[in-house]
């Protein structure tokens, strides 16, 4: 059952996505040229609208369904990691013009190539892994 | 029902993965998406190698799952649901042709990068060094444009303000410094 509620909502994702063209290479490029509001629109209203029901969940002490506390782990202090592993993140992101979310989506259209850009993004994951105690955090 | 397969403008698409992110909340979830390259490490048997990849992905399933359905997400979409033209500012076109990238407002990926058929030794290498660029840095800075753009910058994090100006700065010298020298 729990399967099937994620499974549904994982679809609803992919479709915002790919309909949203946020999974569009095209629109990345443009994004990264300040060409059109479109991707700062579409990340900017998610932020705002996220960052109101976020406090106001808050605020009013909401639980989880399950009665937990809302999955909100702040994250560890730092500057390093966050600004070199962005910038890593963002030379990626601006040459292959996927993210993680879309990656998945664009694999499910049918790109072949894309799963040459997971199986980079599996080998980038491991990589750090190996590495992570000989990196600055 | 043409209207059904126009693109949604961002007022649709970005109020939409706020609401996917707070209903994921409400059910106990935290948004992140780059978390699911790490538990497929885990599952590959990463964990002989890094203690990083030993942890219970098994408690990730939830997300693979979402995962997968991001993937029929896409599916349905393309097949159903779009034209599959990604409409993008013309001004863009004259440099996107130098590029060699004649595709701009023709086609929802370049398939001079992504079509089989033109897949060859330098596509492979920005391809694969893409991913592994992504892949690298999200897990460095502990989140991807979901787990930090989304997730951490509505819960005011300031570390994944840090990790967006971080996203910018590398997008832009991609695109302005390397895309010379790479296309």
């Amino acid at each position: 059952m729990k399967t099937l509620l994620y499974l549904f909502l994982g679809t609803i994702f992919g479709i915002i996505m790919y309909k949203s063209e946020a999974a569009s290479w095209f629109r990345i490029y443009e994004m990264f040229n300040f060409a059109s509001f479109h991707m700062y629109g579409i990340m900017g209203s998610a932020v705002v609208i996220g960052m109101i029901g976020v406090q106001f969940l808050k605020k009013k002490n909401v639980k989880a369904i399950d009665g937990s506390e809302l999955s909100l782990k702040p994250k560890e202090k730092g500057i390093s990691r966050y600004l070199f592993g962005g910038i890593i993140f963002g030379l990626g992101w601006g040459l292959a013009g996927a993210c993680p979310g879309p990656m998945y989506t664009l694999a499910g259209v049918g790109y072949v190539s894309i799963f040459i850009v997971i199986l980079g993004a599996i080998l980038g994951t491991f990589l750090y892994g190996l590495l992570r105690k000989k990196l600055p955090h | 029902m043409n209207w059904i397969l126009e693109p949604w403008p961002w007022y649709i698409g970005g109020p939409a993965i706020a609401i996917f992110m707070l209903l994921l909340l409400i059910i106990g979830k935290q948004f992140g998406m780059s978390s699911n390259l790490r538990s497929l490490c885990s599952i590959g048997g990463g964990g002989k190698v890094a203690d990083f990849f030993n942890f219970d992905w098994k408690s990730q399933r939830w997300n693979l799952t979402l995962m997968i359905g991001a993937a029929i997400g896409g599916f349905i979409s393309a097949n159903y649901l779009s034209d599959n033209i990604v409409q993008i500012n013309e001004s863009l076109i004259p440099q996107l042709k130098e590029y060699g990238i004649n595709s701009a407002g023709k086609a929802y990926l370049p398939p001079e990068i992504f079509a089989l058929e033109n897949l060859d030794l330098k596509n492979v290498i920005l391809l694969l060094g893409g991913g592994l660029l992504v892949g690298f840095g999200a897990r460095y800075a502990g989140g991807c444009t979901s787990g930090h753009g989304i997730s951490g910058l509505s819960n005011l994090q300031l570390p994944s303000l840090i990790a967006i100006v971080g996203f910018f700065i590398g997008g832009l010298i991609m695109v302005h410094l390397l895309y010379p020298f790479i296309f």
